[in-house]
Order: C-alpha cells, then structure tokens, then sequence
C-alpha cells in the first residue's frame, strides 16, 4: 500500500543501518518515547540489526501504562455505578488496578463497552438516553483532540447523558522529567510520530535547547525509524543536537492547528499523576470549568480508596527507562500478556508485552536481511 | 493507542464525514481536524478522525533522502574493492 511498502524497502534499509554502523563508534543509547515505536522495532527486528551500534531503551509512552492506579481504580468504580454505561478503548479492559480490572466489572454485571471513536460512546449516549454514557478518556495528544471534538458534539447535539473521565496527558512534561531525574543517559530521543502530528516538531525544540539533546520525529515503518535513528547517531556524534523531522510527510512543524484549538477549547493543562513518576506538573487535561457537567469525575464523585501498585511490578522503572522488561523478576514467569501483573504487560504499546510477544518470533520483513552485510 | 494509519479518502459529504477504506471494510471518518483534504488523498486515521494529511512530495523527498545515502554506500563499497565486506 501506498505509503507503507515504499517505507520497507530492504535494500535502503541496509543502506541506512550501515551508515548507522559507521557512524556510531559506541553504542550509542537512544530512547523511543512511543509505545507504538517499541512494538514497530521489535516486529522489524531493527533492534538485533542495530545491536552494539544503538542501544533501545524504551520510555513512557504507553497511556494505559501511565495512567495512575488511582485513575484506574476511579474508572472501575465508576463502571460499577448503577445506570452507567463506561466506554473506552480496548485496551483498557484488561488492565489491573488495585483490586481487579474493567473485565472483571463487566463480569461482576457493570455495562462496559469497546468503543472504535469517542465519537461512537456520543452515538451510543444518543440512543440509550435512560442511561449515563461515560468516555474513559485515556490518550495523549494524539488522542485528546477527538475526544474534544466528541464532546462539543454532545454539547452541540444536545446529549445531556454523556460525559467524559479524562485521563489525558502531556508528552512533553513526561520527557522532561526523565531528563530532570537523569536516572538513565540518554544521547538522543526518538520523538512520538503521531503526537508530534498534533502539538509539531516545533513542540521538541526545548531538548536540544535546554538539554543539549537531539530529537528525531519518526513514522513507523522500518525507514521511518532507521532513517531516524540515523539522524540522532550522526547529531549525537557530532555533538550538534537539533530536532529532524523524519517523517515530514505526516508530521508539520507547526502541527495540526485544528486539533490544537479543540485542546484549547475543552481542555486546561493542569497536574496529572503517571504511573512510575507521581504527579508531574502541567502534564494533564482537565475539562475547562464551562464543562463541568460533562466531567465524570464531578458528575458522579466517589470515595477515593487509596490504591496500591501490583506487588513486584517494576512497570514504572520501565516507563522511566531505568530498567529493561527481563530485569523485572516476574517478567515472563509470573507475569505473561495471559495473566498480566502489571499494565505494560497488558497494553498493545506496552513494553514488557512487545518484548514478550517478540522475543524468539522472527522478523515478519525481509529487511531482515539486512543483517549480515557489513557485521564482518 | 496513538496508532494512526494511512487511508485514502473515497467521498466527503456535507459534514465532513469521509468514507475510507479501513482493513477492507468501509468506514466513516470525520475530517474535521484536516479541512484542506480532499477526495483522493491519503489521511493518518486515528479513533476515527483524521489527524493529518499525507504530503506525497515530503514522501517523495524522504525516499529520494534515503536512496541517496544507498548511493553513497554503494560507491564507498566499490572504493573498498572488497565483496561486500564493507
Ligand atoms: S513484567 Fe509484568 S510485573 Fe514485571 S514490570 Fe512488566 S508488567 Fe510489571
């Protein structure tokens, strides 16, 4: 298809891993913020093909995976209220808090439902009006302006019953704090392709100023993210950190000003809590007080229990870079994409799931071949 | 769950709802968040609206970026004199 076979071509694929292995001449350590990267990388193999050039070190973005045992115990009560129905994306329902999951509370008789678009949970509020219809909006900017978008439509169309638990956060406060913690070196950072559709590559621009660190924003596909990776190698080498934008045929440097506008409209930026991190500043969207009555977590408040984080789970060293997937004790013994222990085995962008998944699968690409050449 | 796939636009009607082809099955999305698309062209598709035109000549320009570096990799393989063992 167009725009996916051209950007899997194995012959420029070698081409680009053998310039990244002249180039580096360590390895040289690189952090893929995005949970949808991590999975790309390891179903192209680039990591095996990279290994001893550039070290892969995955980072927090996987939004199940952040948000907050509390938040997910919330949206588990709030599923349990009688009369609501609780819609979200897939990915949510098997993931673990405190005392169960969405699964769990469906089973136990709560109302929860898949949802493919926020705007199909609105459609759904329309024709159950008896009924509370409750987006569990858990995302990042990506996702955040379609779930502003669905709400102005609830508010335009008229749909008192739906309202939305928004979860939403920030990217770019989260990659500061890994930098502020400096628990793990990075020399480049692999920045978030389809968030960086939203807020830009401009948005980066505050890493290399103030961190000295390059940024390259990539698509993902198999070029997309070699030739990126390319770009951080050569800049982290020549010491000229910048942003590059790898994937222009997507991304703007100015983002997308529609999308930024219905953030603007609906939400403001306030305090969030990530799992691994606690609470960072300016890193959450709340519903503007205009929306009040469309804010699940006023609409329907509830006792907050104090939640606790699956004992032995080390999912928030993860998010941080700090450790690997395989140095968690359970990882693949107690805790399997089956029975899941923590939510970065659970989620489709979770880390300990990709390395799960891919750990002895073969690359199902023939760039695989690019190996070989050039190792001897 | 920032997942975002290319998909080419087959119609728009008055509300800017497009139908797309998704995994071989027709779909509605909303274009509200790309006003300049138009029938034809291809969209990231994420949750059901499309976040971002596709620009076929950056894509054009990043393929051209990278088989220019094939390029050079070749003649510094040719300079080596040796097979492939670069
Ligand atoms: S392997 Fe399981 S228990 Fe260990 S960090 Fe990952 S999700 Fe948590």
């Amino acid at each position: 298809m167009k725009y996916i076979d051209d950007f899997r071509d194995p012959a420029l694929a070698r081409a680009l891993v053998e310039q990244i292995r002249r180039e580096a001449p360590r390895p040289i350590r690189v952090m893929e913020f995005c949970g949808g990267h991590t999975h790309a990388i390891f179903r192209f193999g680039l990591r095996d093909l990279l290994a001893g050039a550039v070290e892969l070190r995955s980072g927090p973005g996987c939004p199940v995976c952040v948000t907050a045992a509390a938040d997910l115990d919330r949206a588990i009560a709030l599923a349990d209220v009688p009369g609501v129905t609780l819609t979200t994306f897939g990915d949510m329902l098997r993931v673990p808090g405190s005392g169960g999951d969405l699964q769990a509370a469906r089973a136990r008789g709560a109302d929860v439902r898949i949802v493919y678009s926020p705007a199909d949970a609105v459609t759904l509020a329309r024709e159950t009006p008896r009924r509370e219809v409750i987006f569990l909006g858990v995302g990042f900017e990506t996702t955040a302006p379609g779930v502003a978008a669905a709400l102005l439509q609830a508010e335009a169309g008229r749909v008192p019953n739906f309202s939305v638990l928004s979860l939403h956060k920030l990217t770019p406060p989260a990659t500061r704090a890994i930098l502020e913690a400096g628990e793990v070196a990075l020399e480049g950072i692999l920045g978030p392709g389809h968030v960086s559709a939203i807020i830009g590559s401009a948005a980066w621009e505050f890493l290399p100023r103030e961190y000295g660190i390059p940024v390259a924003i990539s698509g993902f596909e198999p070029l997309d993210l070699l030739g990126a990776i390319a770009a951080l190698v050569r800049a982290a080498v020549r010491g000229e950190p910048a942003v590059s934008n790898v994937y222009s045929r997507g991304v703007r440097a100015q983002g997308n000003p529609v999308a930024q506008e219905l953030l603007a409209r609906v939400f403001e930026i306030g305090e969030a809590e990530w799992r691994g991190f606690g609470v960072i500043p300016a890193s959450g969207l709340a519903l503007r007080a205009e929306f009040a009555s469309r804010d699940a977590a006023l609409r329907f408040p509830l006792a907050v229990t104090p939640s606790r984080e699956p004992p032995g789970c080390r999912c928030g060293e993860v998010l941080r870079g700090v450790i690997e997937p395989p140095d968690c004790a359970l990882f693949g013994r107690a805790c399997t994409p089956r029975r899941p222990i923590g939510p970065c085995m659970v989620s489709a962008e979770g880390a300990c799931a990709a390395y799960y998944q891919y750990r002895e699968q073969a690359p199902a690409w023939r760039g695989a071949d690019a190996r070989g050449r050039g190792g001897g | 769950m920032c997942l975002a796939i290319p998909v080419q636009i087959q119609s728009i009607d008055a509300d800017r709802n497009a139908i797309v082809a998704l995994g071989g099955v027709s779909r509605q999305i909303s274009l509200i968040m790309t006003p300049e698309a138009q029938v034809g062209d291809y969209v990231l598709v994420h949750t059901g609206y499309a976040i971002s035109v596709l620009s076929e000549e950056e894509a054009q320009a990043s393929l051209e970026a990278f088989a220019e570096i094939a390029k050079i990799q070749a003649e510094m393989e040719m300079g080596n004199g040796e097979m492939g063992h670069g």
